[in-house]
């Protein structure tokens, strides 16, 4: 029997959870809706003062970035794993490594794409300088997905439970930690008109040791959910 | 095709069976009998290789197999021509033509385009089977393949199966119903760990 290469396989990984992602708008506005409420929420809590804002900024949009894809991982394999698909993706023939990365790719272009392509308008909600803009967009780039590896790992291991919500949160979130300091670091950096760059090199190390190891944390935990 | 021996589950701290020894040749049709909570379904998902842990005994394959589980792994949101071509996306090749003319052969024509969340049970279950009409995969696991389906779709579903057997394909399937199909059929009896 002949089966089809990994890569061509992962492609249409990747397209079908695009499609079933864009067929339900609800999902992908859902992140971007809890972030705008969140940051909107900043300025009745801080006070309005401008400088305070901006000064919590790099920080409060870090933060709220991490937890609305903390969010989501808990859903990327909920569904599979409920109507089968799940069992009938461990069983095909190509590597599941290649698999669980395709599987963080498209939930990355799901929230972590969109979530930093409109962090400038966040930014601008909450007085950040204009000159920390670029930095905060790349680093929420890298970074999140870098969360959505970890996530990922979490969403594995817990998706055979009917309420992981909470498990996953106490899983992950120390893993969270180092992509946390160094974006909010680099944005940090670029408001002191320091370079971001040493920052964004190191949230590049971290996306490349997580797309190294995550994968295989994350097929070895989708066995043991499936294996009821 | 396959090899079990020594099979043993246990579970909840009762054993569910023991001792199974299994050797399934080429255009073989084995139907896995017990009652319910007999470990049927368990008995197949370590056989497909779902279950790795917790019981006893080894298990050898030595071709590809084809794991059809209770759930039909249709996605709502997709069309059964989508849901379809993502089913047998791990085989190389199949062309848009063979895909219809699977669900042709279930008789899904006309709903291909219809969004799968629209279909009933039972149509779910024929996007699932129409697999069965592409897959190259010599062995086949089938749990509970006749669930929820009208008797014109059993008597395709048996149809298909012969022409597996026929072929030198290898048929092991769990069925509360008589399986209809003009061809020898080995029981494995769960309780006692017979096949006759």
């Amino acid at each position: 029997m002949t089966s089809a290469s990994a890569a061509g396989f992962c492609f249409r990984l990747v397209r079908r959870q695009l499609v079933l992602g864009l067929r339900r708008p609800v999902d992908l506005g859902n992140p971007l809706l809890f972030f705008a409420m969140v940051v909107a929420l900043f300025p009745l809590g801080l006070g309005p003062a401008p400088d305070t804002l901006a000064d919590f900024a790099p920080g409060i949009l870090w933060i709220v970035a991490l937890l609305s894809n903390l969010l989501t991982s808990d859903a990327v394999f909920r569904s599979d794993l409920e109507d089968g698909s799940l069992e009938q993706l461990l069983l095909a023939p190509q590597p599941l490594y290649f698999s669980a990365l395709a599987y963080v790719l498209a939930h990355w272009l799901l929230t972590g794409l969109l979530l930093g392509l409109a962090s400038p308008v966040f930014a601008l909600m909450l007085g950040l300088a204009p000159a920390a803009i670029p930095a905060l967009a790349f680093s929420l780039l890298l970074g999140t997905a870098v969360l959505s590896l970890i996530g990922g790992i979490g969403g594995a291991l817990t998706v055979g439970l009917k309420r992981g919500g909470m498990l996953i949160s106490l899983l992950i979130l120390p893993f969270y930690m180092p992509v946390l300091i160094f974006g909010s670091s680099a944005v940090q950096a670029a408001l002191n008109g320091t370079p971001a760059g040493p920052y964004l090199a190191i949230l590049g190390a971290l996306l490349c040791i997580s797309i190294a190891l995550a994968p295989m944390a994350i097929a070895a935990g989708l066995r043991i959910s499936v294996d009821t | 095709m396959l090899r079990a021996r020594e099979l043993g589950l246990e579970r909840g701290g009762r054993q569910l069976f023991s001792g199974i020894e299994l050797e399934l040749e080429r255009g073989q049709l084995v139907q896995v009998e017990g009652a319910n909570g007999a470990g049927k379904t368990s008995l197949l998902r370590i056989l497909a290789g779902l279950s790795r842990y917790g019981f006893s005994g080894s298990v050898e394959r030595f071709t590809p197999q084809l794991f059809l589980g209770h759930q039909s792994a249709v996605k709502g949101l997709l069309t059964p021509r989508e849901n379809l071509a993502w089913h047998v996306a791990g085989e190389a090749g199949f062309s848009a033509e063979a895909i219809d003319a699977a669900l042709a052969a279930v008789n899904l024509y006309g709903y291909e385009d219809v969004p799968s969340h629209a279909l009933s049970a039972g149509q779910h279950r024929r996007v699932n089977l129409a697999r069965l009409f592409l897959t190259r995969a010599p062995l086949w696991l089938l749990d509970e393949p006749f669930t929820a389906i009208d008797r014109t779709g059993v008597a395709v579903l048996e149809a298909r199966l012969l022409a597996h057997l026929q072929h030198g394909g290898g048929v092991l399937l769990t069925s509360h119903q008589p399986v209809a199909v003009a061809y020898p059929l080995l029981r494995l009896d769960l309780a006692t760990g017979a096949l006759q």
